[in-house]
Protein backbone atom coordinates (compact mmCIF):
# COMPACT_ATOMS: atom_id res chain seq x y z
CA UNK A 1 0.00 0.00 0.00
CA UNK A 2 1.31 3.68 -1.17
CA UNK A 3 0.54 6.83 0.73
CA UNK A 4 0.73 9.46 -2.19
CA UNK A 5 2.05 13.25 -0.17
CA UNK A 6 -1.43 14.90 -0.23
CA UNK A 7 0.58 18.00 -0.93
CA UNK A 8 1.98 19.26 -4.43
CA UNK A 9 5.02 20.08 -6.21
CA UNK A 10 4.63 23.55 -5.74
CA UNK A 11 2.75 23.30 -2.17
CA UNK A 12 5.92 21.24 -0.98
CA UNK A 13 8.27 23.68 -2.68
CA UNK A 14 6.40 26.35 -0.90
CA UNK A 15 6.72 24.17 2.70
CA UNK A 16 10.68 23.08 2.26
CA UNK A 17 12.36 24.89 -0.21
CA UNK A 18 13.76 27.56 2.33
CA UNK A 19 15.19 24.97 4.56
CA UNK A 20 16.57 22.68 1.61
CA UNK A 21 18.07 25.96 0.61
CA UNK A 22 19.82 26.33 3.86
CA UNK A 23 21.24 22.71 3.65
CA UNK A 24 22.60 23.54 0.12
CA UNK A 25 24.14 26.70 1.25
CA UNK A 26 25.26 24.50 4.40
CA UNK A 27 27.49 22.06 1.98
CA UNK A 28 28.78 25.10 -0.07
CA UNK A 29 30.11 26.48 2.77
CA UNK A 30 31.70 23.02 4.02
CA UNK A 31 33.66 22.55 0.68
CA UNK A 32 34.79 25.88 1.19
CA UNK A 33 35.87 25.63 4.28
CA UNK A 34 37.45 22.12 3.19
CA UNK A 35 39.57 23.91 -0.25
CA UNK A 36 40.56 27.19 2.89
CA UNK A 37 42.31 24.11 4.86
CA UNK A 38 43.53 22.17 2.37
CA UNK A 39 42.46 22.48 -1.77
CA UNK A 40 43.65 19.10 -2.63
CA UNK A 41 41.74 17.41 0.02
CA UNK A 42 39.62 15.13 -2.47
CA UNK A 43 42.19 12.90 -4.09
CA UNK A 44 43.23 11.39 -0.49
CA UNK A 45 40.28 11.31 1.59
CA UNK A 46 38.23 8.21 0.52
CA UNK A 47 35.09 9.80 2.46
CA UNK A 48 35.61 12.91 0.31
CA UNK A 49 35.64 10.76 -2.73
CA UNK A 50 32.27 9.04 -2.06
CA UNK A 51 30.84 12.89 -0.96
CA UNK A 52 31.91 14.10 -4.43
CA UNK A 53 30.55 11.36 -6.37
CA UNK A 54 26.69 11.86 -4.22
CA UNK A 55 26.74 15.59 -5.39
CA UNK A 56 27.54 14.20 -8.87
CA UNK A 57 23.90 12.63 -8.32
CA UNK A 58 22.09 15.55 -7.32
CA UNK A 59 23.51 17.23 -10.24
CA UNK A 60 22.78 13.77 -12.60
CA UNK A 61 18.85 14.65 -12.66
CA UNK A 62 17.82 11.07 -12.82
CA UNK A 63 15.18 9.86 -10.21
CA UNK A 64 16.10 8.21 -6.71
CA UNK A 65 18.69 10.28 -6.03
CA UNK A 66 18.32 9.08 -1.81
CA UNK A 67 18.66 5.25 -3.21
CA UNK A 68 21.36 5.78 -5.11
CA UNK A 69 23.48 7.91 -2.42
CA UNK A 70 22.75 5.33 0.28
CA UNK A 71 24.17 2.63 -2.48
CA UNK A 72 27.26 4.79 -3.27
CA UNK A 73 27.94 5.11 0.41
CA UNK A 74 27.44 1.61 1.41
CA UNK A 75 29.61 -1.20 1.57
CA UNK A 76 28.40 -3.65 -1.05
CA UNK A 77 29.94 -7.06 -0.10
CA UNK A 78 28.64 -9.94 1.75
CA UNK A 79 31.48 -11.51 3.60
CA UNK A 80 31.93 -11.10 6.97
CA UNK A 81 35.39 -10.01 7.76
CA UNK A 82 37.43 -11.88 9.75
CA UNK A 83 37.79 -10.07 13.00
CA UNK A 84 37.23 -6.67 14.57
CA UNK A 85 38.81 -3.44 12.75
CA UNK A 86 36.94 -1.12 14.34
CA UNK A 87 34.00 -0.12 16.84
CA UNK A 88 32.97 2.69 14.59
CA UNK A 89 31.64 3.19 10.91
CA UNK A 90 32.53 6.04 9.14
CA UNK A 91 30.29 7.37 6.63
CA UNK A 92 31.55 5.97 3.41
CA UNK A 93 33.32 2.82 2.37
CA UNK A 94 36.59 2.94 2.21
CA UNK A 95 36.78 0.03 -0.39
CA UNK A 96 34.50 1.41 -2.88
CA UNK A 97 36.57 2.83 -5.86
CA UNK A 98 38.02 -1.28 -5.78
CA UNK A 99 34.48 -2.74 -5.08
CA UNK A 100 33.56 -0.45 -8.34
CA UNK A 101 36.03 -1.84 -10.72
CA UNK B 1 -1.48 12.07 20.34
CA UNK B 2 -1.29 8.93 22.29
CA UNK B 3 2.00 6.69 21.34
CA UNK B 4 4.49 4.34 21.93
CA UNK B 5 8.52 4.33 21.96
CA UNK B 6 9.51 0.82 20.87
CA UNK B 7 13.20 1.68 21.26
CA UNK B 8 14.08 3.90 23.89
CA UNK B 9 17.50 3.28 25.70
CA UNK B 10 16.21 5.10 29.02
CA UNK B 11 18.89 4.10 31.32
CA UNK B 12 21.09 6.68 29.42
CA UNK B 13 18.47 9.07 29.96
CA UNK B 14 17.26 11.54 33.29
CA UNK B 15 13.88 11.56 34.70
CA UNK B 16 12.99 14.98 32.88
CA UNK B 17 13.16 13.03 29.87
CA UNK B 18 10.64 10.56 31.02
CA UNK B 19 8.28 13.80 31.92
CA UNK B 20 9.23 14.84 28.73
CA UNK B 21 7.68 11.66 27.38
CA UNK B 22 5.08 11.48 29.55
CA UNK B 23 3.91 15.10 28.63
CA UNK B 24 4.23 14.84 24.39
CA UNK B 25 1.61 11.25 24.90
CA UNK B 26 3.75 9.11 25.61
CA UNK B 27 2.28 5.63 26.90
CA UNK B 28 4.59 2.88 27.03
CA UNK B 29 8.55 2.37 25.97
CA UNK B 30 10.09 -0.70 24.94
CA UNK B 31 14.00 -0.67 26.23
CA UNK B 32 16.42 -3.07 24.05
CA UNK B 33 19.39 -3.96 25.73
CA UNK B 34 22.60 -2.33 24.45
CA UNK B 35 25.91 -0.82 24.44
CA UNK B 36 26.77 1.32 27.47
CA UNK B 37 29.36 2.95 24.99
CA UNK B 38 32.91 1.29 26.57
CA UNK B 39 32.94 -2.82 27.09
CA UNK B 40 31.56 -4.52 29.88
CA UNK B 41 34.72 -6.69 31.85
CA UNK B 42 32.12 -9.64 32.22
CA UNK B 43 28.27 -11.39 32.45
CA UNK B 44 27.69 -10.42 35.72
CA UNK B 45 28.21 -6.85 34.72
CA UNK B 46 25.59 -7.33 32.05
CA UNK B 47 23.26 -9.29 34.27
CA UNK B 48 23.42 -6.33 36.95
CA UNK B 49 22.00 -4.53 33.72
CA UNK B 50 19.36 -6.54 33.41
CA UNK B 51 18.36 -6.31 36.75
CA UNK B 52 18.15 -2.72 36.09
CA UNK B 53 15.77 -2.58 32.97
CA UNK B 54 13.98 -5.73 34.65
CA UNK B 55 13.43 -4.22 37.65
CA UNK B 56 14.54 -0.70 38.25
CA UNK B 57 13.45 0.92 35.13
CA UNK B 58 9.99 -0.01 35.25
CA UNK B 59 9.67 1.44 37.93
CA UNK B 60 11.09 4.80 37.35
CA UNK B 61 8.91 4.91 34.41
CA UNK B 62 5.95 4.57 36.06
CA UNK B 63 6.21 7.45 37.98
CA UNK B 64 5.50 9.00 35.33
CA UNK B 65 2.26 6.92 34.09
CA UNK B 66 4.58 5.28 31.48
CA UNK B 67 4.88 1.39 31.16
CA UNK B 68 8.01 0.23 30.02
CA UNK B 69 9.26 -2.89 28.65
CA UNK B 70 12.54 -4.43 27.75
CA UNK B 71 14.34 -6.77 25.42
CA UNK B 72 17.26 -8.52 26.58
CA UNK B 73 20.69 -9.80 24.68
CA UNK B 74 24.33 -9.85 24.05
CA UNK B 75 24.43 -6.16 21.91
CA UNK B 76 25.64 -5.91 18.63
CA UNK B 77 28.79 -3.68 19.41
CA UNK B 78 30.17 -6.24 21.94
CA UNK B 79 29.18 -9.46 20.33
CA UNK B 80 32.76 -9.87 18.72
CA UNK B 81 33.77 -10.78 21.73
CA UNK B 82 32.80 -14.52 21.82
CA UNK B 83 33.65 -15.56 25.33
CA UNK B 84 31.48 -12.39 26.91
CA UNK B 85 28.46 -13.10 24.71
CA UNK B 86 28.86 -17.09 26.08
CA UNK B 87 28.81 -15.18 29.43
CA UNK B 88 25.56 -13.24 28.38
CA UNK B 89 23.72 -15.88 26.60
CA UNK B 90 23.73 -18.51 29.66
CA UNK B 91 22.47 -15.80 31.76
CA UNK B 92 19.78 -14.59 29.60
CA UNK B 93 16.99 -17.40 30.16
CA UNK B 94 16.59 -17.08 33.92
CA UNK B 95 15.22 -13.36 33.05
CA UNK B 96 12.85 -14.39 30.34
CA UNK B 97 9.83 -15.23 32.02
CA UNK B 98 10.32 -11.74 34.02
CA UNK B 99 6.72 -9.71 33.30
CA UNK B 100 8.30 -6.71 31.67
CA UNK B 101 10.79 -8.82 29.15
CA UNK B 102 9.19 -8.86 25.33
CA UNK B 103 11.95 -11.02 24.05
CA UNK B 104 15.52 -11.06 22.70
CA UNK B 105 17.12 -7.57 21.29
CA UNK B 106 18.59 -6.27 20.25
CA UNK B 107 20.87 -8.90 18.35
CA UNK B 108 22.65 -8.18 15.08
CA UNK B 109 26.31 -6.82 13.94
CA UNK B 110 27.89 -3.73 14.45
CA UNK B 111 31.46 -4.21 11.76
CA UNK B 112 29.69 -7.84 10.61
CA UNK B 113 32.77 -10.06 11.54
CA UNK B 114 32.67 -13.63 11.81
CA UNK B 115 32.55 -13.59 15.56
CA UNK B 116 29.36 -11.13 15.08
CA UNK B 117 27.82 -13.37 12.73
CA UNK B 118 28.13 -16.07 15.54
CA UNK B 119 27.12 -14.45 18.37
CA UNK B 120 23.57 -13.63 16.39
CA UNK B 121 23.13 -16.89 15.11
CA UNK B 122 22.93 -18.32 18.60
CA UNK B 123 20.71 -15.57 19.78
CA UNK B 124 18.24 -16.16 16.44
CA UNK B 125 18.40 -19.86 17.85
CA UNK B 126 17.92 -18.64 21.75
CA UNK B 127 14.60 -16.65 21.09
CA UNK B 128 13.46 -19.59 18.76
CA UNK B 129 14.62 -22.18 21.65
CA UNK B 130 12.66 -20.12 24.01
CA UNK B 131 9.83 -19.07 21.67
CA UNK B 132 10.63 -14.98 21.90
CA UNK B 133 10.15 -12.22 19.96
CA UNK B 134 13.10 -10.63 18.38
CA UNK B 135 14.19 -6.99 17.87
CA UNK B 136 17.34 -6.76 15.30
CA UNK B 137 19.79 -3.70 15.05
CA UNK B 138 21.49 -3.03 11.59
CA UNK B 139 24.10 -0.99 11.90
CA UNK B 140 25.68 2.08 11.24
CA UNK B 141 26.13 4.01 7.82
CA UNK B 142 28.17 2.51 5.08
CA UNK B 143 27.67 -0.86 7.29
CA UNK B 144 23.98 -0.75 7.12
CA UNK B 145 23.31 -2.70 4.06
CA UNK B 146 25.70 -5.19 4.59
CA UNK B 147 24.66 -5.72 7.57
CA UNK B 148 20.87 -5.84 6.71
CA UNK B 149 22.18 -8.50 3.73
CA UNK B 150 23.40 -11.08 6.23
CA UNK B 151 20.71 -10.82 9.07
CA UNK B 152 18.17 -11.92 6.55
CA UNK B 153 20.41 -14.36 5.06
CA UNK B 154 20.82 -15.98 8.52
CA UNK B 155 17.07 -15.17 9.27
CA UNK B 156 16.33 -17.30 6.03
CA UNK B 157 18.02 -20.52 7.42
CA UNK B 158 15.12 -21.06 10.08
CA UNK B 159 11.90 -21.59 8.33
CA UNK B 160 10.30 -22.13 11.36
CA UNK B 161 11.28 -18.50 12.22
CA UNK B 162 7.64 -16.93 11.43
CA UNK B 163 8.77 -13.29 10.12
CA UNK B 164 5.86 -11.51 11.54
CA UNK B 165 7.72 -12.18 15.52
CA UNK B 166 10.72 -10.38 13.32
CA UNK B 167 11.69 -6.96 13.77
CA UNK B 168 14.33 -5.38 11.68
CA UNK B 169 15.20 -1.82 13.18
CA UNK B 170 16.76 1.11 11.51
CA UNK B 171 16.01 0.97 8.83
CA UNK B 172 16.76 3.24 5.67
CA UNK B 173 15.92 3.50 2.11
CA UNK B 174 17.80 0.57 0.64
CA UNK B 175 17.06 -1.33 3.06
CA UNK B 176 13.37 -1.03 4.05
CA UNK B 177 12.45 -3.11 0.81
CA UNK B 178 13.89 -5.67 1.18
CA UNK B 179 13.32 -6.02 5.18
CA UNK B 180 9.08 -6.03 4.16
CA UNK B 181 9.19 -7.68 0.75
CA UNK B 182 10.79 -10.70 3.59
CA UNK B 183 7.98 -10.15 5.82
CA UNK B 184 9.23 -8.45 8.78
CA UNK B 185 8.65 -6.04 10.72
CA UNK B 186 10.83 -2.74 10.34
CA UNK B 187 11.51 0.64 12.22
CA UNK B 188 12.30 3.43 11.44
CA UNK B 189 15.22 5.34 13.83
CA UNK B 190 14.55 9.58 14.26
CA UNK B 191 18.34 9.89 14.75
CA UNK B 192 20.31 12.62 14.09
CA UNK B 193 22.81 12.85 11.67
CA UNK B 194 23.32 8.69 11.32
CA UNK B 195 19.87 7.44 10.71
CA UNK B 196 16.48 9.71 9.23
CA UNK B 197 15.49 12.66 9.75
CA UNK B 198 11.62 13.06 10.62
CA UNK B 199 11.11 14.23 6.65
CA UNK B 200 12.94 10.96 5.55
CA UNK B 201 10.93 9.20 7.35
CA UNK B 202 7.30 10.63 6.33
CA UNK B 203 8.70 10.13 2.67
CA UNK B 204 9.09 6.31 3.38
CA UNK B 205 5.36 6.25 5.00
CA UNK B 206 4.37 7.87 1.98
CA UNK B 207 6.04 5.23 -0.45
CA UNK B 208 5.58 1.92 1.56
CA UNK B 209 2.29 3.00 3.20
CA UNK B 210 2.10 2.20 7.03
CA UNK B 211 2.10 -1.93 6.85
CA UNK B 212 4.58 -3.62 9.44
CA UNK B 213 6.07 -0.30 9.90
CA UNK B 214 7.53 1.28 13.38
CA UNK B 215 8.99 4.89 13.88
CA UNK B 216 11.27 5.38 17.31
CA UNK B 217 13.53 7.89 18.90
CA UNK B 218 16.36 5.36 20.03
CA UNK B 219 17.50 8.01 22.92
CA UNK B 220 20.38 6.91 24.40
CA UNK B 221 23.61 8.42 25.86
CA UNK B 222 24.64 10.12 22.51
CA UNK B 223 22.94 12.85 20.30
CA UNK B 224 19.65 11.75 20.35
CA UNK B 225 16.27 13.31 20.91
CA UNK B 226 13.24 11.53 23.75
CA UNK B 227 10.98 13.67 21.99
CA UNK B 228 11.80 12.69 18.48
CA UNK B 229 8.24 10.61 17.28
CA UNK B 230 5.98 13.56 18.46
CA UNK B 231 8.30 15.54 16.47
CA UNK B 232 7.57 12.73 13.56
CA UNK B 233 3.92 13.19 14.04
CA UNK B 234 4.59 16.94 13.52
CA UNK B 235 6.05 16.75 10.35
CA UNK B 236 3.02 13.63 9.50
CA UNK B 237 0.64 16.61 10.07
CA UNK B 238 2.78 19.60 8.28
CA UNK B 239 2.69 17.12 5.09
CA UNK B 240 -1.29 17.06 5.64
CA UNK B 241 -1.33 13.38 6.24
CA UNK B 242 -4.58 12.42 8.05
CA UNK B 243 -5.07 11.56 11.55
CA UNK B 244 -5.58 8.08 11.39
CA UNK B 245 -2.84 7.61 9.66
CA UNK B 246 -0.50 8.73 12.17
CA UNK B 247 -2.14 7.06 14.94
CA UNK B 248 -1.44 3.51 13.07
CA UNK B 249 1.66 4.23 12.54
CA UNK B 250 2.92 5.78 16.26
CA UNK B 251 0.63 3.73 18.17
CA UNK B 252 -1.37 1.27 16.35
CA UNK B 253 1.41 -0.79 14.80
CA UNK B 254 3.89 -1.05 17.95
CA UNK B 255 0.42 -2.58 19.97
CA UNK B 256 0.42 -5.15 16.64
CA UNK B 257 3.92 -5.73 16.78
CA UNK B 258 4.89 -6.04 20.50
CA UNK B 259 1.54 -7.75 21.73
CA UNK B 260 2.42 -10.93 20.21
CA UNK B 261 4.67 -11.17 23.06
CA UNK B 262 1.53 -12.09 25.37
CA UNK B 263 3.17 -9.51 27.96
CA UNK B 264 2.51 -6.32 25.78
CA UNK B 265 0.08 -4.76 27.63
CA UNK B 266 -1.61 -0.48 27.60
CA UNK B 267 -2.85 0.43 30.72
CA UNK B 268 -6.59 0.80 31.11
CA UNK B 269 -6.59 4.29 31.06
CA UNK B 270 -5.15 4.27 27.09
CA UNK B 271 -7.22 1.58 26.59
CA UNK B 272 -10.29 3.79 26.96
CA UNK B 273 -8.94 6.82 25.40
CA UNK B 274 -7.89 5.23 22.22
CA UNK B 275 -10.58 2.87 21.73
CA UNK B 276 -8.21 0.08 21.95
CA UNK B 277 -8.99 -3.31 24.14
CA UNK B 278 -5.61 -5.53 24.32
Amino acid sequence: MTTQSPLSAKELTDEYFIENRNRLLEIAAFLDRLDRADPGRASRDFRFRAFADALAVLAGGSPGYVMQIQMLLSDPTLDPIPALDRKSAQGAYEGAQEARS
Amino acid sequence: MNYIDHHAHMVSRTTDDYQQLALTGCVAVTEPAFWAGWDRSCGDSVEDYFRQLTEFEPKRAAQFGIQHYTWLAMNPKESDDRALSREVLERIPRFLDRPTVLGIGEIGMNRITRNEVATFTEQVELALEYKQLILIHTPHLEDKLKGTRVSIEVLQRYPRLDPSRVMIDHAEEHTIESILDHGYWTGLTLYPQTKVSAQRAVDMIEKYGPDRICVAGACDWGPSDPIAVPRFVLEMRRRKLPADLIHRVVFENPVSFLGQSGKFRIGPVVQDAVGVSR
